[in-house]
């Protein structure tokens, strides 16, 4: 804004600042124009068609989409987000701590599997920990070595969430906690935190949102026909038929669920902004 | 015995000495104002008594309780010093009456029943039991500061202490907070306030503290500190605060 101001002045004796707004806008709207323009000429629409939206192939995928590849897309983020959403709060908890042996526990936590990626810690519980405990399960299976393996990774996210929210609510809140005879873990408990999570829903929503994409990495784990999810499935079908229409169903199987919370982020934030 | 009795506080921050051997006592029943610029150590002063700030050396007594023990429990000798702070600090989650509650059932273990019953009263009181359904951002900054004021009473403690519980309020409202102050000091209660209200510590005061750089310069009935001040740095301090031309400095 304050850039524009300094160089108004000295451009104004050949266009007012509104006018050039306007020719750039306008250019930038011909660039525009023009992309789409070049995309939709040079396009084979009929190998497209075929190729993204052959329905014979569409109607194999149903409704096995649903029932088994979306149902087990949501339970596995679900679960893992109810994990990663407890161990959060405990590492955020102990990154806030008085005691510098949890502090220290914390950050290298955090470190670790926020700089882990997601691909490396399935491999490591899909390969090297059953190598190293041979006698390890997991309970439910497959959902729950996923549920920890994705819920390890989302915590990490969620614990800076946490502590950026629990940070953010004023000082003052838990000293008049303290001051009408509250303990600490009291006044953190029924005063800090509910108002913290408040603060953090809508970065919560974006995390649930990527843990919905992180899902599809369960294909590492190997997974069978009732196992499966929405990505692995697609990709499934599309090398049966050699066709990518089940790539777009799926795509649109996560778009379906990825949108609204996209949306709920953007009320509440907004929600929150006009609070302030 | 006295309410409170402080003897040699000191207290630092870091290298920052802040209070340097503060002595005074409030006795029971006592309203204690204390007066003193800017930066002089009046908060840390009140947040030691209720041990918001740990002091480095010296001793409080509550009512025959040295707080500053070692082995007194802390959550329990703040549930018997309420404080109400310049920003008011309501629970901003909760609306006005279960502000009033969550403590009496949380720390005092009172039932439901009860907890809303001294609540509803201490609303009252303060005068506005008709916002105890209100969430505190639905309310004035005057009737945040006497909500805050019977949160505290609702823990029936037996020392009140106010800091610059006016200063953050529009100058409308600063009336209404100071009159229900008035009362509470009429009850009989022991309050020890930090505050800029001049006309509110020479009328209501027992005794005024001047504190400036981290000691008290002077103390005494109001009469004398703030009527005929003994020490340079008194006059001048009240200089400004009662010229409002040389206010602004
Ligand atoms: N937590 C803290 N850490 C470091 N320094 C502090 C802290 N709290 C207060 N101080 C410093 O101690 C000094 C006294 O602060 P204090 O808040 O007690 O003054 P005050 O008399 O209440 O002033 P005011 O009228 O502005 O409220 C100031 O210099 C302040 O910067
Ligand atoms: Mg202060």
């Amino acid at each position: 804004m304050s850039h524009g101001q300094e160089v108004g002045p000295v451009t104004r004796a050949r266009l007012s600042p509104r006018k050039r707004q306007q020719v750039s806008r306008g250019v930038q709207y011909a660039i525009f124009a023009a992309a789409v323009l070049f995309i939709a000429l040079s396009a084979d629409w009929k190998a497209v068609v075929e190729n993204f939206a052959d329905l014979d192939v569409a109607k194999e995928a149903f409704p096995e989409l649903i029932t088994i590849a979306l149902k087990n897309t949501v339970i596995y983020t679900l679960s893992a987000y109810v994990v990663g959403f407890i161990l959060g709060l405990v590492v955020a908890l102990a990154r806030l701590s008085s005691i510098a042996v949890y502090r220290g526990f914390a950050l290298a936590y955090i470190e670790v599997f926020r700089g882990l990626p997601a691909l490396v810690v399935f491999l490591i519980f899909g390969f090297g920990l059953p190598v190293a405990f041979p006698g390890l399960k997991f309970p439910f299976d497959q959902y729950g070595t996923v549920a920890v393996a994705l819920g390890l990774v989302a915590s990490a996210y969620m614990a800076e969430t946490f502590r950026a929210g629990i940070q953010a609510v004023p000082r003052g809140q838990m000293e008049a906690a303290r001051s009408l005879g509250m303990s600490h873990t009291r006044a953190m408990v029924s005063i800090v935190i509910p108002q913290a999570l408040r603060i953090v829903i809508p970065p919560l929503t974006n995390e649930l949102i990527l843990l919905f994409k992180d899902s599809s990495l369960v294909f590492v784990l190997g997974v069978t026909s009732l196992t499966t999810e929405l990505s692995k499935f697609g990709g499934d079908l599309a090398t049966e038929y050699a066709d990518s229409t089940p790539l777009i169903l799926a795509g649109a199987a996560y778009l379906v669920i990825t949108l609204p919370l996209g949306y709920v982020v953007r009320r509440l934030e907004a929600q929150q902004q006009k609070a302030r | 015995m006295s309410a409170v009795q402080i003897d040699g506080l000191h207290k630092s921050f870091g290298t920052l000495e802040v209070l340097k051997g503060i002595d005074a006592t409030v006795e029971s029943g006592e309203v204690v104002c204390v007066i003193g610029p800017s930066g002089s150590g009046k908060s840390t002063l009140l947040r030691c008594v209720n041990l918001l700030e740990q002091p480095n050396s010296g001793k409080i007594v509550v009512n025959g309780v040295e707080i500053t023990d070692r082995d007194c429990d802390i959550d329990a000798a703040r549930r018997r010093v309420g404080m109400v702070f310049q920003q008011f600090n309501l629970f901003q989650h909760l609306t006005v009456l279960d502000n009033l509650t969550i403590a009496q059932r949380k720390v005092l273990k009172r039932d439901k029943a009860e907890a809303q019953r001294v609540a509803i009263e201490n609303l009252e009181k303060v005068g506005v039991a008709d916002k105890a359904k209100s969430y505190p951002a639905q309310l004035s900054g005057g009737q945040q500061q006497r909500v805050a004021i019977a949160r505290a009473l609702s823990m029936g403690p037996e020392v009140m202490l106010f800091d610059e519980p006016t200063s953050a309020l529009d100058p409308e409202l600063v009336g209404e907070v100071l009159g229900v102050m008035r009362r509470l000091a009429d009850e009989g209660m022991t309050m020890l306030v930090v505050t800029h209200e001049m006309q509110f510590a020479r009328e209501v005061a027992d005794k005024v503290l001047f504190m400036d750089g981290g000691v008290v310069v002077e103390q005494g009935p109001p009469s004398q500190v703030i009527a005929a001040p003994q020490q340079e740095r008194t006059k001048t301090f009240l200089a400004r605060v009662l010229d409002p031309i040389s206010r602004s400095e």
